[in-house]
């Protein structure tokens, strides 16, 4: 007993100590970065940061939607200075919840409007294309739609994946309603629905699927396919990108500034500092996503953006989110 | 004629014995639970429901319609129903894999038993998101490992493993040790000379073991068992990775696609609701009556049965049932890293991460025990209205989503206690709110055979309840109490999102590694990872159940 009780008093002291230090260093001048974008890719860009800016940047990563919330219940009591989301749909929940502040339009301006928030509350950093991905040894080239449309035929009957509760496809929906109707977009999900398109958790789920053959063609994003070559170069899925189409839409990574920030300046400069061409090729080269600011490439072997030519949505509007988780709901999708 | 005979002559024996087990009645009752035990369980069950406040506030923040068109929709009770049933199923399922493997383990001359003691009970360490993931890349419909093997066959493609089968077979695979360790802590507080009275009388193994050792089993059984059907209640990575519709999904969509906190906590309320009518079913079903022989013989072993020709059908059992939880995930994991390595990938860092995940999960396996102590004392000795809620209460947290409770306490923890906020004592905390029920209800069983006479009797001998506590109790209840910290180390060791939004700033556990290694793709890095947290959780169980062995 008196070991067990020493143990338990030792125990809990290391605790409070070790939670005192955290909220010293947690205080001052740290730039705190809430992350829904991967460690493993946006790690060293954060880390020149910290060397170029000498900035103390600390980041909590996780999952973006999750993070959005959790933003949400700290309110006014957020540490976070700057949210760094994977999809536009979050950086739009926090702007609608006023938790976001402008960002200067010197920094907003470097980007195409379609790439932003309309009035200056989150701004792009990366783009990632919508993609038909499909199994190169189940599908001839020759055989692929030449739009999502097409998807709907007979001839794909339980051979389509999709990611229903994905941020980038619900993305892609809303696109869809806002250059095809809601009408025709509620009908080509119930279509697919009824054709048998197969459910997947994720993105990274549905290339897994196509990789085995459990499905033919895959509705996902461009960004992914590229990790799954570098570990299994025999992995037998390519891309097929349906120009012009909305199938093909561009969605985006960005960043807000949060509104309970006390380091402005420094979410400014590390903004800046992401916007920078140096930045802009990393996520190029090293994420096969395309860069926002004009004169860097895009990634190798995909077609640049103005051919993709993507219609032009407020990517952030809730309201329009809202009517399409109502579609889906309607379709019995989700 | 005579084998009935004999049959009722058992059955008349055995009554006999569970009486004379019954025999005598906790005590305790008339003077009452002393202060400082009602003052500990009160705060650990206040603190724990608080998931409950949260959700119920921001329930009240959505509007009565949109309460009505959430409750009203047919795809609620529908999916509600999925769940119940996935929960129902899994739990009588494990209960077939369990008491088999128990008894053989802790009752026979199976030879190896050390072994698959330890085998058996290491699935627990998969999380159950990597253990469905190795059962589809081994049995998915088309291009997995085994239809890649009959493909020469003309096997072009499998029945599909997705849905009811997959999610079923995945969270059987990966939670039936719960209720694995309640058995054997049970069989190992049973008093030998029990059943060996009930042998003497002419009962044989089998006959023993219904009669005699099964009734006694019976808290163990449904400790345990509560404990799979609320696992497999809350568990998300299982069924989305299944493509099962469970009512996880339902609210993670709320949360994730519509950024709805008060249509995610109406929701959760509803979880909560059937969480209510297990924990009433199961306090049903659970006896009042404790189970305890009138001496404090524990520490003896008991006789093994020999198992003759049934050896062999045993350890088929035994062979099957590790392949498929431990030996398929690890091979799935080592054929990862292997490809990785050889495709010239470098793998990751895992010790800052395992140090953090051990440092974490160990602090709140010992505290998860101090605290449930009183919970669990509290419900046996003076069992009462009180002391029932206070015990109840506990498994709220076990039953929501990890992200539901973890939302919750970002929520409490930002606004009303900011210097804890996202500090390593918070996430101990959140450790606990999700997984304390487990300590309770292994403490609980193990309580339920010791006879409170031998505290009384040190009572009266001047002993002070701290004393009686230390002495009496707490060795005697030792195998509950490190089953219980042992459960509470695999699961927190094991948990996302609470980690991923109440650690410290950078404070990355092995979950949260193998989290962002499948996200980004990166096979190499989270095989590497599950592969250490397979090996970190196989030494803890090793260590539980060294030191149980006599």
């Amino acid at each position: 007993m008196n070991y067990r009780k020493k143990l338990a008093i030792a125990a809990i002291a290391i605790l409070l100590s070790l939670g005192g230090i955290r909220v010293v260093t947690a205080q001052g001048k740290t730039l705190i970065i809430y992350s829904g974008r991967n460690e493993n890719l946006i790690a060293p860009v954060i880390d020149k940061a910290r060397q170029e800016l000498g900035l103390d940047i600390e980041v909590r990563y996780g999952d973006t939607a999750e993070l959005a919330i959790a933003l949400l219940e700290e309110g006014r009591n957020s540490r976070a200075d700057l949210f760094f989301a994977q999809d536009a749909g979050a950086l739009g929940a926090m702007a609608q919840a006023r938790r976001t502040m402008p960002i200067p339009q010197p920094l907003l301006n470097q980007v195409d409007a379609r790439f932003r928030s309309r009035n200056g509350q989150w701004m792009g950093i990366s783009g990632r294309a919508r993609v038909l991905d499909y199994n190169t040894r189940l599908v001839q080239r020759n055989q692929l739609p030449k739009n999502v449309w097409e998807l709907t035929d007979p001839k794909w009957r339980g051979k389509i994946g999709w990611a229903p509760t994905n941020g980038s496809f619900q993305s892609f929906i809303t696109a869809m309603r806002s250059t095809a109707g809601d009408d025709r977009t509620l009908e080509w999900l119930r279509a697919m629905k009824d054709n048998g398109t197969v459910v997947y958790p994720n993105n990274s789920t549905i290339l897994e699927a196509l990789g085995r053959g459990e499905v033919h063609l895959g509705l996902t994003n461009n960004y992914y396919l590229s990790r799954f070559t570098s570990e299994n170069p025999n992995f037998p899925v390519a891309h097929h990108y349906m120009a012009g189409d909305i199938g093909s839409m561009i969605n985006v990574a960005g960043v807000a500034i949060m509104d309970t920030t006390d380091q402005k300046g420094d979410a400014e400069k590390f903004i800046e500092y992401l916007l920078k061409p140096e930045s802009q090729e990393y996520f190029a080269q090293q994420t096969s996503e395309y860069p926002l600011i004009s004169g860097v490439e895009p990634p190798a072997k995909q077609i640049p953006i103005s051919q993709i030519n993507p219609p032009n949505i407020d990517l952030s509007n809730l309201a329009d989110l809202a009517g399409t988780m109502s579609l889906l709901e309607q379709a019995g999708v989700l | 004629m005579k084998s009935t005979k004999q049959g009722k002559a058992i059955a008349q024996i055995g009554k006999r014995l569970e009486q004379w087990v019954r025999a005598s009645k906790p005590l305790g009752q008339g003077s009452g639970p002393p202060g400082f035990l009602v003052a500990a369980g009160s705060i650990t069950a206040v603190a724990i429901a608080l998931p409950l406040i949260y959700l119920l506030i921001r329930a009240a923040g959505a509007g009565f319609e949109e309460v009505w068109t959430l409750l009203s929709r047919p795809r609620t009770l529908e999916v509600l129903v999925h769940s119940a049933g996935l929960a129902a199923v899994v739990t009588l399922v494990s209960a077939l894999i369990c008491l088999p493997l128990a008894f053989l383990t802790e009752r026979t001359d199976l030879p190896g038993r050390r072994f698959w003691a330890v085998a058996t009970t290491l699935p627990l360490a998969v999380p159950s998101y990597v253990g469905s993931f190795a059962l589809i890349a081994a049995f998915g419909p088309r291009g997995s490992w085994l239809q890649l093997l009959l493909e020469p066959l003309g096997v072009d493609s499998l029945p599909s493993i997705y849905g009811w089968f997959g999610a079923i077979l995945a969270l059987t695979l990966f939670t039936y040790p719960y209720l694995l360790i309640a058995l054997r802590s049970g069989l190992q507080g049973i008093d030998p000379a029990i059943e060996e009275a009930s042998r003497t009388l002419g009962n044989n193994a089998w006959s023993t073991f219904w009669q005699v050792t099964l009734p006694q089993l019976r808290p163990s059984l449904v400790a345990g068992g509560l404990l799979v059907a609320l696992y497999s209640l809350r568990d998300f990575g299982t069924p989305s990775l299944m493509r099962f519709d469970s009512f996880t999904r339902v609210i993670f969509i709320q949360y994730r696609s519509s950024f709805n906190r008060n249509s995610a906590a109406v929701l959760s309320l509803v979880l909560v609701a059937l969480l209510l009518v297990i924990l009433a079913m199961e306090y049903r079903v659970r006896t009042g009556a404790a189970y305890y022989s009138t001496s404090s013989s524990g520490s003896r072993t008991p006789t093994r049965i020999p198992l003759g020709g049934w050896k062999w059908p045993a350890i088929a059992f035994c062979t099957i049932i590790t392949t498929l939880g431990l030996v398929l995930p690890l091979a799935v994991t080592l054929f990862w890293l292997w490809r990785g390595l050889n495709a010239g990938k470098i793998p990751p860092d895992v010790l800052t991460t395992s140090f953090n995940s051990i440092l974490a999960s160990g602090l709140s396996a010992i505290i998860a025990t101090l605290f449930a102590l009183p919970v669990a004392i509290l419900s046996v000795r003076f069992p009462g209205r009180i002391t029932t809620v206070i015990e109840r209460l506990t498994y709220i947290g076990f039953g929501l989503p990890g992200i539901v409770v973890a939302l919750s306490l970002v929520f409490i923890g930002a606004n009303y206690l900011p210097a804890l906020y996202q500090t390593l004592p918070m996430l101990v905390f959140a450790y606990l709110v999700l997984f304390l029920p487990q300590s309770v209800g292994t403490i609980r069983s193990s309580l339920l055979q010791v006879n409170p006479q031998l505290e009384e009797s040190a009572r009266t001998l001047g002993r002070t309840p701290w004393q009686t506590l230390g002495e009496i109790t707490l060795p005697l209840v030792s195998p509950g109490v490190l089953g219980g910290a042992v459960l509470v180390f695999l699961t927190a060791i094991k948990e996302l999102p609470a980690t991923m939004l109440l650690a410290p700033i950078g404070f990355k556990t092995l979950a949260t590694q193998i989290w962002q290694a499948t996200e980004d793709v990166q096979f190499t890095d989270a095989a590497a990872a599950s592969l250490t947290l397979l090996l970190v959780s196989a030494g803890s169980t090793l260590v539980l159940l060294g030191r149980k062995s006599r």
